[in-house]
């Protein structure tokens, strides 16, 4: 429904154009886009108001005034005022007290509280604690086997509760981890609303009985203009010293995060990216202000490669493309980089505006696989040397693969195509050529 | 009636706009009314485009015909009520799908319940088999409902299970399959390839199926919604949504930007997570809830 800011800005700029320097009225106009993208991010209604009036003295000063390209000196001005309010920097968690620690776990009913607690025990073991969970909520059906399911998976124990009562459930969980000597203790409480009374109590008990090292509310990054009155209810009633948003490999533009930093004032500490115990990241201020102005996650994309190309020299790689020597090995490494990224079209679709797009152009994610089985039963010897591909070998690597000597001459095709690009490229500098794209099916 | 705790919570957006409006006193000049009706719309997740809308079927109204003129623009929007369809006769078959956490679970245990309440004997399809104790939760429901359950094992194929309960309902003579699927987020295509999958096994399971394909959305969700909307219309042909959670503080106004963006009427309404807690959608009780309290403001 809504372009990106930048686009909405540059249009509104260009009317302006060819009428000499720009005037405070202008400077208006673009607030009211800069308001408009805010609300339909699902930025609080007060919230995105104060921050449209904050920044209106800023853009009144010169560097605006007197840009050739105010449209981007303004989506500076509001990535930046953006970046400051979703708390500047990368926060990392604290615990106050000693051990154990307590960290309490709050939200709304489907916010993503289990999943996080698992999330959570998962880093906390990797981080050599040794952590417990605790499961207190006694409300929703299957939600303690829910928690010791996942416990299982990621190998941390789990403290089923023996009462209905979910105070003792939480006591009992920090007896037992001073008894068995584990350091963090998770609690994992029922979703409740803010307007059930009798449930913010309850929550409150709990809080006062294990007197929490740190309060986590968890958030769902799609959550409208009813994030701020949320936040605001648990930071009254229970205390929150920080915020967790979930869903967030979603398409929302999360504009709750900043109704959420309003309300508490706290730091929001990780963003939850998916269903599995792994898919958890720090949250980065940063990327969530060019996600809210519809920028897109590219700081993500490019980390998430980054991640999955560890292992691989990329280094003597680039070296081996610029002199026009890529292997066949090459490719098959690159393959397995994309498949370890997650799917194709799943990473496009971080890209707000981008996935639909993709879903018309079909990414062939078979495509991938396919290529793979194929190099995956040549010898190594015809990877280094595809000269050695006559017929037969090929009809060989067709049944061994499971697929046809059509898909094995594809694959070959697609690859010459990528060695050309590499010599065309030899004595440039820059980028490692891509993948030629994938064929459509 | 569960309307009325239902207009007990929506109290507060009218109050919340009563007070902004009573804080105008009489006299309030026009413009500052139509900003205050825009500010509550805005603040119900209503979007930009339907509020602006409302707002300019009031811009030219004298003052005394503004609530009529805002209870049409809102009605409009809204659409008229929709029944839930079911099968001209023999087995009905209803698929619910949303994003992770919308309520999905809930509400299939929910629908049971109002089924067997019409007399009608209901099968529900576990085939939400990725998530930890997904299987388990809906068991329950199915026990506090009194229906029978399909289960698949975990990782199999949904679709499989969701054609297996078909077949058993139409065994056992059942008026009421409920398939309750895995949350899924609507920008990962090949979930929603999962999808399209399950929604074509009812159809060889039964010609005609599914009668309803229900899209859960969390009454909390904001703008987001309509691209959720967009993303599972893709994968299966939606019939309806299931508002949830309007026993919290969100008024569920996305819907409206949905219905509004591709006609997609609201059928249910979730109100609380006992089985009870369910209502039909009525469009009339929504947007009275939603009005503001005209007798507040000035020039009446
Ligand atoms: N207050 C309230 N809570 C609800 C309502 N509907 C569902 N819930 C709660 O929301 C949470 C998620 O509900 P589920 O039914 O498990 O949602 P789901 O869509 O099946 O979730 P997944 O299968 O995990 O994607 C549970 O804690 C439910 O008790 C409602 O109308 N009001
Ligand atoms: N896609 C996605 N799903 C999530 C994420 N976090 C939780 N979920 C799913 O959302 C649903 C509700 O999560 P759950 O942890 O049970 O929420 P709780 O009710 O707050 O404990 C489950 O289906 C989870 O698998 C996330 O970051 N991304
Ligand atoms: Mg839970
Ligand atoms: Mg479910």
């Amino acid at each position: 429904m809504f372009e990106q800011l930048q686009e909405r800005l540059r249009q509104t700029f260009d009317r302006l154009r060819g009428r000499g320097k720009l005037t405070p009225d202008d400077i208006k106009k673009a607030l009211r886009e800069v308001r408009i993208a805010l609300l339909d991010a699902d930025v609080h209604f007060a919230v995105a108001r104060d921050f449209v009036a904050q920044l209106e003295p800023k853009l009144l000063g010169e560097d605006v005034m007197s840009s050739l390209t105010p449209g981007q000196t303004v989506v500076k001005h509001v990535h930046d005022a953006l970046r400051a309010l979703l708390g500047g920097d990368v926060q990392p968690l604290r615990l106050r007290g000693k051990a154990p620690h307590a960290v309490l776990l709050l939200g709304l009913q489907g916010a993503g509280k289990t999943t996080f607690a698992a999330k959570l025990a998962l880093r906390m073991k990797q981080e050599q604690h040794w952590p417990l969970l605790v499961a207190c909520d006694l409300k929703r059906p299957a939600a303690i086997e829910q928690l010791a399911v996942l416990g299982e998976r990621i190998g941390v124990p789990v403290q089923r509760p023996e009462t209905s009562d979910p105070v003792r459930a939480a006591r009992a969980g920090m007896d037992r981890a001073r008894r068995d000597g584990q350091d963090i203790v998770l609690i994992d409480t029922a979703g409740r609303q803010e307007v059930d009374q009798e449930l913010m109590a309850e929550l409150q008990a709990i809080h006062r009985a294990i007197d929490p090292a740190a309060t986590i509310l968890v958030l769902d990054a799609m959550t409208g203009q009813a994030a701020l009155g949320t936040a605001e209810a648990f930071a009254r009633d229970v205390g929150v010293d920080g915020v967790v948003l979930s869903k967030v490999d979603g398409d929302a533009r999360g504009g709750a995060a900043l109704s959420v930093r309003a309300a508490t004032g706290k730091p929001i500490l990780f963003a939850s990216t998916g269903e599995r115990p792994e898919q958890l990241e720090p949250f980065s201020p940063d990327r969530m202000a060019q996600r809210i102005l519809g920028m897109g996650d590219v700081m993500g994309l490019i980390e998430r490669a980054q991640a999955h190309t560890e292992g691989v020299d990329a280094r003597e790689m680039e070296q081996r493309l610029f002199k026009g020597q890529v292997t066949l090995d090459d490719l098959m490494a690159q393959l397995q980089t994309v498949r370890k990224m997650g799917s194709v079209r799943e990473i496009l679709g971080m890209i707000p505006g981008v996935g639909r797009k993709v879903k018309e152009q079909n990414v062939d994610e078979k495509q991938i696989g396919r290529n793979l089985a194929v190099l995956q039963s040549m010898t190594r010897q015809e990877r280094r040397d595809p000269r050695l591909l006559d017929a037969s070998r090929r009809r060989r690597i067709a049944k061994g693969s499971g697929t046809s000597v059509a898909d094995v001459n594809r694959m070959l095709r697609q690859f010459e195509e990528m060695r050309r690009m590499a010599k065309a490229m030899k004595g440039m500098r820059g980028k490692m050529p891509q993948m030629p794209p994938l064929e459509r099916r | 009636m569960i309307w009325d705790r239902w207009r007990k919570g929506l109290e507060r957006t009218r109050n919340a706009l009563g007070s902004r409006l009573r804080g105008l006193g009489r006299g309030a000049e026009r413009e500052e009314v139509l900003d205050a009706v825009e500010e509550a719309l805005l603040l119900a997740d209503c979007g930009l485009k339907v509020a602006a809308d409302v707002r300019r079927a009031l811009e030219r109204r004298a003052p005394e015909d503004m609530p009529q003129a805002f209870a049409e623009a809102m009605m409009r929007i809204a659409g008229p009520q929709e029944p839930l369809r079911w099968a001209e006769d023999g087995l009905t078959v209803w698929l619910l799908v949303g994003v992770n956490g919308a309520g999905k679970t809930t509400t299939a245990g929910k629908l049971a319940m109002m089924a067997k309440a019409m007399g009608k004997s209901v099968v529900i399809a576990a085939a939400d088999t990725y998530r930890a104790a997904a299987t388990a939760q809906i068991a329950v429901w199915a026990e506090r409902a009194g229906a029978e359950i399909v289960r698949g094992a975990e990782r199999q194929d949904p679709a499989s299970v969701a054609y297996q309960a078909i077949e058993r309902g139409k065994a056992k003579g059942a008026g009421l399959v409920l398939v309750d699927t895995a949350g899924r987020l609507h920008n990962r295509q090949g979930l929603l390839d999962e999808l399209g999958k399950i929604a074509r096994a009812t159809a060889r399971a039964l010609p005609g199926a599914p009668h309803e394909v229900l899209l859960v959305v969390d009454g909390a969700t904001g703008q987001n919604a309509v691209a959720q909307a967009q993303g599972f219309m893709g994968a299966a042909p939606l019939t309806g949504i299931c508002v949830t959670k309007l026993d919290g503080a969100a008024k569920g106004g996305s819907l409206l930007a949905v219905r509004e963006a591709l006609s997609l009427p609201v059928k249910l309404v979730g109100l609380g997570e006992g089985i009870e807690d369910l209502v039909v959608f009525s469009p009339e009780e929504y947007v009275q809830a939603m009005a503001p309290n005209w007798a507040e403001i000035g020039g009446r």
